[in-house]
């Protein structure tokens, strides 16, 4: 018999006894009953709280509101979908993932900053999904430089955690984002950016 | 088909009674301990009290985990088809062994002679690092605390925190001395110390070929694997090599994708006391063009089987390693994680280990406990962790006696009482008035010195109270006893 067929036969006369079906029951809260403004608040706040960035802007803003959190230095990268109104106002150089080839893991290791939006964002916990979708690029993208810039419009944060996962395909490649890469690893104290980027920017777009 | 019992980092080479007295010791580790364990439970119970409907949540997790157990087998199948149609390699270990050597054999496939790790229990379970160093591969772990217990030549001491038994003057001696390229000026602040991890592992992240991980969660409706973690380590393992090996007990299972809403609010909020960890990673085989383009899955069973097959025991296959009960574990507080001898310490691991691996094996474990009931208390899925200890002691004095004895009886009785919320309090009640617990269950008595048979099995040789079926320091007690020394 092989591995499979066995731990199956295993699993199977394991549960001889014939437990009983369960009902599960789903009395947790789906929607946590605030409006726009309230989630855009909270999230702004759980935001903080992680030390992540915050900044409120409205769309014929943004471009001013990006280009001010780059850094002069750059480059910048980005995935080869973002909308160009963002990059309006940066006169730094933009390194596009994708045009005319993927940019390597050696030039992401030089560049400053990456702009991304996001494809949901959960209010109670202060976080940002990436999916993959439009302007989010290749995970590698937002994991190899050293400062993520995210875009946010308002319109697209949930409140709970279950209106967050309706919201995703399952099987598009997933990343949850909750402040900036950190580690409490050493006596409990959190130390900010280990790994992953060191600073987190959100963009709020009202 | 026997469901067959597990072998791995299961238990250590002292009994436990031996391993705690030489940690306990130690004082410097237990204000480690102390300190870790509380800030940690503090912080817990504040994002735990933010959420009003923490104990829906709760009861949601239990009776998922409590159907997946039920239907498991039948969940496997439909997590490899959806795995296998999204282009990932499903492979399946009978036990550790087995594990490892399908994981040395995909790496050494790759050519490469070495992989980098992300923080797995199940990996650590199996030994999967020895495995791959003996056939020449180097095993390189990227979280920071196991890089911590790794340079050290040590073992993990929290299922969380894994280095929770050292401060930042230790760590900054044990990079100093064992990291390759660390300044001999390096200072003890957590900056630098995070600092000097990063600059050690980026070349080996950017050059990395396999990957090694566990999984917290296995969706068996979609395919999807989903990794928990905080530094980033773990999204550079998932993303840069080329090929990743995934090695998931099959514990981990959760039926639908939407199952997850539950447990990504019940773990990290039981776990690093964080609203949301900083980073969760969700993969479903391979997506072109982004990530790993080889994914190799190993479904594990290595005793999981043979716990499913106990009606009372089984409720531990629910655990998703939050390390909640270590931190409010009186036992862990003051003896360690190492004290345990498996890489699964704590309550959780004081009746997880010996069903893995049989409680003959492993009879000291089950004693481990005061049975005071915090860990069920704070437990997200509700693992009723007294109720399993119990059962286990009883088990663990049969496989000594080689049969059911009058102990045994008296055993189940006990388990008969702390199965109901209300029975035990009220035992928990009688006993903090100082009388007997069971005294109301046998028509009054006010004593436990001459119980009627079962019990009698009890108090011929203690009086001790019971609700404690025996209490943690007891045990002890006996035991030193038994061996002739003074405790
Ligand atoms: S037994 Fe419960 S509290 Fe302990 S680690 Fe498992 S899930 Fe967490």
């Amino acid at each position: 018999m092989n591995a499979r067929e066995e731990v199956l036969a295993r699993l199977r006369s394991a549960l001889g006894d014939g437990p009983a079906e369960v009902a599960v029951p789903r009395a947790y809260r789906r929607d946590s009953s605030h409006d726009p403004d309230q989630l855009a608040e909270l999230f702004a706040d759980r935001l903080a709280d992680y030390r992540a960035g915050v900044h409120r802007t409205s769309v014929d803003r943004l471009a001013e509101t990006v280009a001010a959190l780059l850094s002069a230095g750059g480059p910048l990268a980005v995935p080869p979908d973002v909308p160009q109104p963002w990059l309006g106002a940066y006169d730094g150089r933009v390194l596009v993932d994708g045009t005319p080839a993927p940019l390597g893991t050696e030039t992401l290791d030089g560049v400053a900053s990456v702009l991304t939006g996001c494809a949901t964002a959960i209010a109670e916990t202060g976080t940002i999904v990436l999916d993959g979708g439009p302007a989010q690029g290749r995970r590698l993208l937002t994991l190899i430089p050293d400062h993520h810039i995210c875009v946010v419009p308002v319109t697209d944060i949930v409140g709970t955690v279950p209106e967050g996962l309706e919201r995703l395909v399952p099987t598009r490649p997933l990343t949850f984002i909750s402040g900036p890469s950190a580690t409490s690893d050493i006596e409990l104290r959190r130390v900010e950016g280990v790994h992953g980027p060191r600073r987190l920017d959100v963009v709020l777009v009202r | 088909m026997n469901a067959a019992h597990g072998k791995g980092h299961l238990y250590g080479p002292a009994r436990f009674e031996r391993a705690a007295r030489t940690e306990l010791a130690k004082p410097q580790l237990r204000e480690n301990l102390r300190h870790a364990t509380h800030t940690i439970r503090d912080k817990r119970a504040e994002v735990v009290d933010e959420l009003p409907d923490w104990e829906q949540l709760r009861e949601s997790g239990r009776a998922i985990k409590a159907q997946v157990a039920r239907r498991l087998p039948e969940l496997l199948e439909r997590f490899e088809a959806a795995a296998v149609r999204a282009g990932a390699t499903v492979h399946w270990a009978r036990d550790a062994e087995e594990a490892c050597r399908i994981v040395t054999g995909l790496v050494q496939e790759t050519g490469a002679s070495e992989a980098v790790k992300v923080k797995s229990m199940t990996t650590q379970e199996i030994g999967l690092n020895e495995a791959l160093e003996a056939a020449g591969i180097g095993a390189y772990e990227t979280d920071l605390a196991e890089l911590i217990v790794q340079l050290a030549d040590d073992a993990s001491s929290h299922i969380l925190v894994p280095a929770i038994h050292y401060n930042r003057e230790e760590i900054r001696d044990i990079f100093r001395q064992r990291m390759p390229g660390a300044a001999d000026t390096l200072s003890d602040a957590p900056e630098e110390l995070a600092e000097a991890a990063r600059t050690h592992l980026r070349r080996r992240f950017l050059s990395a070929r396999v990957a090694v991980s566990g999984a917290n969660f296995a969706v068996a409706d979609t395919g999807t694997l989903v990794v928990v973690e905080s530094e980033g380590n773990g999204r550079m393992c998932l993303t840069l090599p080329d090929t990743l090996i995934s090695v998931v007990g099959i514990d981990k299972l959760v039926p639908s994708f939407a199952d997850l809403e539950v447990y990504l609010q019940l773990l990290p909020r039981s776990s690093t006391g964080e609203r949301m960890n900083p980073y969760t990673s969700l993969w479903t085989g391979v997506t072109p063009g982004d990530g790993p383009q080889r994914m190799h899955i190993v479904l594990l069973d290595n005793g999981r089987s043979a716990t499913l097959a106990d009606p009372v025991g089984r409720q531990a296959l629910s655990c998703i390693r939050c390390s909640a009960c270590l931190n409010v574990c009186p036992v862990y507080e003051r003896t360690g994680g190492h004290a345990y001898g498996s890489v699964y310490p704590g309550p959780i691991g004081a009746i997880i280990s010996p069903q893995l691996t049989g409680v003959a094996e492993n009879t000291s474990l089950p004693y481990a406990s005061s049975l005071c009931g915090a860990c069920n208390d704070v437990c997200p899925v509700k693992i009723d962790i007294t109720d399993v200890l119990v059962r286990l002691r009883g088990q663990a004095v049969d496989s000594k006696r080689g049969s059911p004895s009058a102990e045994r009886v008296a055993m189940r009785l006990l388990s008969w009482v702390m199965s109901d919320p209300r029975r035990y309090d009220r035992a928990l009640r009688a006993a903090r008035r100082g009388t007997a617990p069971l005294a109301a269950l046998l028509g009054g008595r006010r004593t436990i010195r001459h119980l009627p048979w079962p019990l009698s099995a009890w108090t011929s040789s203690r009086d001790a109270p019971l609700p404690a079926a025996e209490s943690f320091r007891e045990w002890w007690q006996r035991e030193q006893a038994q061996r002739g020394e003074t405790p």
